[in-house]
C-alpha cells in the first residue's frame, strides 16, 4: 500500500454507451486504422501523439497534459473473455465482476462493506446521478445517490425553510428506529434514516467549498465538481462514483462530431477536477478511474461505429505512474474477434490493482478471482 | 358509503390496477365489489386509449422507436387507461417474460410484445406461451434465432422452463432435467425471425416471426418423460399440463397481486407463504383450462386477497402511476411526459429494459437509500402541488363537511382520500401533532389548503405509503 496518511479515496467516472477506443487512443501509426475507418477517422495530423503508433484524440488536450506530467495511465485493450455487446449486460459484468452469471452485488458495494462493515458512515460511498449503479449495490451498504448536490435531500420540494425543517423533524421521528415494527417496515425505517443522515451531512458540502476552478456546465463537469466538493468537505467518503449521461458514448451515427464534444467535455472535467484538488492540497489521496463498458467495432459504418469489445481505461492521479499499459490490440483482420479488438487485459486486473495497491484491500473476494496486477500505482 | 367498502375498493384498484381517485372509488363501490372485479376482468367492455388523437400531440408515438418514448407511452397508458387490469397484467407478464431493450435496441418491437400481453394476458396460458414463443423480440432476446437443428442454442429452451413456466423446482424437487432443456430447445429449432436489417444506416424495421421447416429438428425428442417428434407447440401443451406450471404461475400471481413472497430462485425449496390460496389458484388453473383471468377472479374474490391490504411494497411503476392517478396530472397530453416516466427508472424500474431475463427483484428489494429518496420526493412534490386538480379535490373534500375541522379529521381524511392508507398509531399521532402545531384550521382559507397539502406530503413520506 502506498504510504499516505490520509485514507485513500477512489473516484470512478463511467462513460456509458461504449466509448470508441480507436478514436480515443488512436493507433494512427497503423495503416489498418485508416483502412478500417474510411469515414469515421481522426486525421493523423490532429492526433495528440504519444509515440509513433498511438496518440490521443485531439479533443483530449487537458488529459494529454496529465499524461505528459506522468499522472495518467492508459490501459489498452481492456475487456473480458466472451465479450458481450449489450450495453446493459456488459456494464453489468463490469459492475459485478460476474461474466458468466448474473450478479446482483457490485464490486464497489463489496469494497465499501469491507471498509465500513457496520455502515458507521452512511457516506462511505456516494454516487452522483439518478438511480444507483449496480457497481455500488450491496445489501446493508447505504450509498447516497445524489441527483443534484445543491438541492439533495429528503422532501426537497418543500420550499419554505421553516416548513421543511418542521416536516423533516416529523420525518425523522416517524422513521426513528425506536418505533420498531419488524420486517420490511424496519428495513424501510433504517433506510430512511440513512438517507436523512446522509443528506444532512452532504448538504453542507457546497457551502464549505470555494475554488478558483470553473468547471464546464455539462453533466460530467458538474458531477466532477460535486465529487470534489464532497471530497474536500472531509466526510470520510472513500468511494465516489458518477456516470456520463445514459448511453451518451453510444456513437452509432454522427460519431466524429458527437465524440469530439464528449471528449472535450470529459477531458476538461478530468483536468478541472485534478486542478481543483491540487488547489486545495487534496489530490494526494485520490485516484480516478475512467472506464466504459466496451469498445466499438473496428470498421466504421459510414457515420459511426457499432458495438464492439476491447476498450480503453484511464487511471489518473498524483500517485499514478503514468504511461501506456498493456499492449494495443492488433488491428489485423485475423486477430480480430468478430470484427472487434481482442482484449488482452482483464478489467479485473485494473480493479485488483486499485483495490490492493491503492485502497489496501484484499481484491480476490471483491472481484471474484485472482488477476495479475498492473504497476501503475 | 361505508368506509370499509371504500377501503376494500381502494385495495382492489391498487392491486388490479394502479389505484383510483376517491370519486372513482365511490362510483365503483356503489356498483359493488364483485361487479367491479368482472368489469376489470373484461377490459374489452371499456374503450381503448384513442391513439390517433394522442399521436397528434406526441408525434414520436407514431414510430415508437426509442425506449424513452415507449416508457412515456406506457406511463401515460397506465395513468389514463379505462382498462386498468389490462395494463396491470401486461406489467405482470413483462416482469416474468422479460425482454430488454439493452439487447433488442428496438423499442417498437418490444412494444408489440407488451401489446400481446395486453391482448392475451388474461386469457389461456397456453396461448400466451405460444404468443411468446413466436414473439420476434423474445426470439432475438433469448437467441432462438441462433438455434439450429444441427447446433442448438439452449437459451430459450432453458428460460422457457426455468423462468417462464415450470420453475426449477417445487417442494424441494427439481421440475425437469438438463436433458429436458436440450430436448425443449431442439423442438423449437426453426422458430426464428425474418428481417435482420441492421439498425444503421437504414433505420429500424420490425422483424416478423417465421417458422423455417428446413431448420427444424424432425427427430424424436423425449421431453418430461414423453417421446415423439415434438414441435414447439407440442412442448407448450406438455408444459401447460404440469402441476409445476400451475404452481409457478400461481405463486407469481400471488407475489404480484396479493403479498410479497420470497424471490423466485428460492421457490424450489421454500414453500409458498399461503399454500391454501396457492392450491385454490392451482385448481382453477386446471379447471378453467389454464385461464389466467379465471384464476384472478378466484383470487380477487378470496378472503386471502381481501385481507392482504398493504402486504406488498409498491413497484416503482405503481408508486409513480398510483400517485399520478390521485393527483390527476397528465390526464391529457402535455409536455414533460418523458421526464415524468423517467422517475420510474430513477426508482429502479427501467420499463422494457429489465436488468436481466430474471426481471426485477420485488418487495423490500425495490428499496435502497437512493430509491427511497426518489419515491418520497416524487410523491411529496405531486401531492404538495396545489395547482393539480386531484390535490384541489382532496383539499375541498377535507373541508366539505363544513364548519371547523380538527387536526385529527384532517389527517384521517387525507389518509382516506389518498386510498384508505393506515398508519401506525405513533405515526398517526405525530402527524396529528404536526397539524395541531399549525394552529386553528379554517377551511376555505389559502393557509388551510397549504396545510392539507403539507399533511398529504407527510403521509406520502411514511413507510406505509410505500406499500400497496
Amino acid at each position: 500500500m502506498t504510504s499516505i496518511k490520509k485514507d485513500p479515496v477512489l473516484v470512478v467516472l463511467q462513460l456509458s454507451g461504449g466509448n470508441d477506443a480507436l478514436n480515443t487512443v488512436v493507433p494512427y501509426g497503423d495503416p489498418l486504422y485508416a483502412d478500417n475507418r474510411p469515414s469515421v477517422r481522426v486525421p493523423d495530423d490532429q492526433v495528440l501523439k504519444i509515440n509513433d503508433y498511438v496518440g490521443l484524440n485531439p479533443n483530449m488536450g487537458p488529459m494529454k497534459q496529465l499524461f505528459d506530467e506522468g499522472k495518467m495511465a492508459i490501459i489498452q485493450g481492456v475487456g473480458y473473455p466472451n465479450p458481450n455487446r449489450s450495453h446493459f449486460r456488459s456494464m453489468d459484468i463490469w459492475h459485478t465482476c460476474e461474466p458468466d452469471k448474473v450478479g446482483t452485488e457490485g464490486w464497489l458495494g463489496r469494497a465499501i462493506k469491507e471498509m465500513d462493515p457496520n455502515a458507521e458512515n452512511v457516506l462511505t460511498g456516494v454516487n452522483f446521478g439518478r438511480g444507483l449503479p449496480r457497481a455500488l449495490a450491496m445489501p446493508s451498504v447505504p450509498v447516497a445517490s445524489v441527483g443534484n448536490l445543491a438541492s439533495y435531500g429528503v422532501l426537497t420540494g418543500i420550499e419554505e425553510e421553516d416548513q421543511r425543517a418542521d416536516a423533516l423533524d416529523v420525518f425523522s421521528r416517524i422513521y426513528s428506529p425506536a418505533m420498531g415494527r419488524g420486517g420490511v417496515v424496519d428495513y424501510l425505517s433504517r433506510t430512511g434514516m440513512d438517507a436523512l443522515k446522509g443528506a444532512d451531512i452532504l448538504s453542507t458540502a457546497p457551502e464549505m467549498y470555494s475554488s478558483s476552478v470553473e468547471y464546464g456546465g455539462d453533466v460530467v463537469g458538474q458531477y466532477m465538481r460535486n465529487i470534489a466538493q464532497t471530497h474536500l468537505a472531509g466526510f470520510g467518503t472513500r468511494v465516489l462514483y458518477t456516470t456520463a449521461p445514459y448511453n451518451s458514448f453510444d456513437t452509432h451515427a454522427g460519431e466524429l462530431q458527437a465524440h469530439a464534444k464528449l471528449w472535450s467535455e470529459t477531458s476538461q472535467a478530468v483536468a478541472d477536477f485534478m486542478d481543483d484538488l491540487r488547489e486545495h492540497d487534496a489530490a494526494d489521496n485520490v485516484t480516478l478511474l475512467v472506464f466504459t463498458e466496451f469498445g466499438r467495432r473496428v470498421h466504421d459504418n459510414g457515420s459511426g461505429t457499432d458495438h464492439g469489445s476491447g476498450g480503453m481505461a484511464f487511471v489518473v492521479g498524483d500517485n499514478v505512474k503514468g504511461g501506456l499499459y498493456g499492449e494495443y490490440p492488433s488491428l489485423e483482420a485475423d486477430k480480430l474477434l468478430e470484427g472487434d479488438l481482442h482484449f488482452n487485459n482483464d478489467f479485473r486486473s485494473i480493479y485488483s490493482t486499485l483495490l490492493e495497491n491503492w485502497m489496501g484491500l484484499d481484491a480476490q473476494p471483491l472481484v471474484n478471482g485472482s488477476f495479475e496486477k498492473f504497476d501503475f500505482i | 358509503m361505508a368506509g370499509n367498502d371504500i377501503a376494500l375498493m381502494a385495495h382492489l384498484m391498487r392491486r388490479a390496477g394502479f389505484g383510483a381517485s376517491y370519486e372513482e372509488l365511490e362510483r365503483r363501490a356503489a356498483t359493488g365489489y364483485e361487479a367491479t372485479v368482472e368489469d376489470l376482468l373484461n377490459p374489452g367492455n371499456q374503450p381503448k386509449l384513442e391513439m390517433d388523437l394522442l399521436e397528434r400531440r406526441f408525434v414520436d408515438w407514431r414510430e415508437m422507436n426509442a425506449l424513452e418514448v415507449n416508457q412515456a407511452f406506457w406511463t401515460y397508458a397506465m395513468i389514463n387507461t379505462q382498462r386498468p387490469l389490462e395494463e396491470k397484467i401486461a406489467l405482470f407478464w413483462h416482469g416474468i417474460f422479460c425482454t430488454g431493450n439493452s439487447k433488442c435496441e428496438h423499442g417498437r418491437q418490444i412494444k408489440l410484445q407488451i401489446d400481446m400481453f395486453r391482448d392475451h394476458g388474461l386469457g389461456s396460458f397456453c396461448d400466451l406461451l405460444l404468443g411468446l414463443s413466436s414473439d420476434p423480440s423474445m426470439i432475438f432476446y433469448l437467441d432462438n434465432c441462433m438455434s439450429h437443428k444441427d447446433a442448438i442454442n439452449e437459451n430459450w429452451g432453458r428460460e422457457l422452463l426455468e423462468l417462464f413456466s415450470m420453475g426449477v423446482g417445487m417442494d424441494g424437487e427439481a421440475n425437469y432435467s438438463e436433458d429436458d432443456v436440450k430436448e425443449c430447445a431442439r423442438a423449437f429449432t426453426g422458430w426464428t425471425i425474418t428481417n435482420a436489417i441492421p439498425r444503421y444506416p437504414y433505420g429500424r424495421y420490425e422483424a416478423g416471426f417465421i417458422y423455417n421447416p428446413a431448420d427444424h429438428d424432425e427427430e424424436n425428442k423425449t421431453f418430461l418423460g414423453e417421446t415423439g417428434n415434438f414441435n414447439g407447440d407440442d412442448i407448450i401443451d406438455l408444459i401447460a399440463r404440469q402441476p409445476s406450471t400451475a404452481r409457478f404461475i400461481s405463486r407469481h400471481l400471488y407475489n404480484f397481486f396479493v403479498a410479497d413472497d420470497v424471490q423466485v430462485p428460492a421457490w424450489q425449496n421454500t414453500p409458498p407463504r399461503d399454500l391454501e390460496t396457492i392450491k385454490l389458484l392451482e385448481e382453477e388453473y386446471f379447471r378453467s383450462g389454464y385461464n389466467v383471468g379465471s384464476m384472478l377472479r378466484v383470487l380477487f374474490n378470496s378472503d386471502a386477497f381481501k385481507n392482504a391490504r398493504f402486504a406488498k411494497v409498491k413497484s416503482p411503476a405503481e408508486a409513480v402511476v398510483g400517485t399520478m392517478r390521485v393527483v390527476k396530472d397528465f390526464t391529457s397530453p402535455k409536455p414533460g411526459l418523458n421526464n415524468l416516466a423517467a422517475n420510474i427508472r430513477y426508482m429502479g424500474q427501467d420499463l422494457m429494459n429489465p436488468p436481466t431475463v430474471e426481471g426485477w427483484h420485488t418487495g423490500g428489494e425495490w428499496i435502497d437509500s437512493g430509491t427511497l429518496v426518489e419515491r418520497i420526493n416524487f410523491a411529496a412534490d405531486q401531492v404538495g402541488n396545489l395547482d393539480l386538480p386531484g390535490v384541489q379535490d382532496m383539499v375541498s373534500r377535507v373541508s366539505s363537511d363544513g364548519g371547523s375541522v380538527t387536526a385529527e379529521q384532517v389527517v384521517d381524511r387525507c389518509l382516506e382520500l389518498l386510498g384508505s392508507y393506515e398508519l401506525a398509531d405513533d405515526t398517526r399521532a405525530q402527524l396529528i401533532d404536526h397539524v395541531n402545531r399549525g394552529g386553528d384550521l379554517i377551511p376555505g382559507s389559502p393557509e388551510f389548503s397549504q396545510r392539507v397539502g403539507q399533511t398529504l406530503q407527510l403521509i406520502v413520506s411514511t413507510q406505509e405509503y410505500q406499500f400497496a
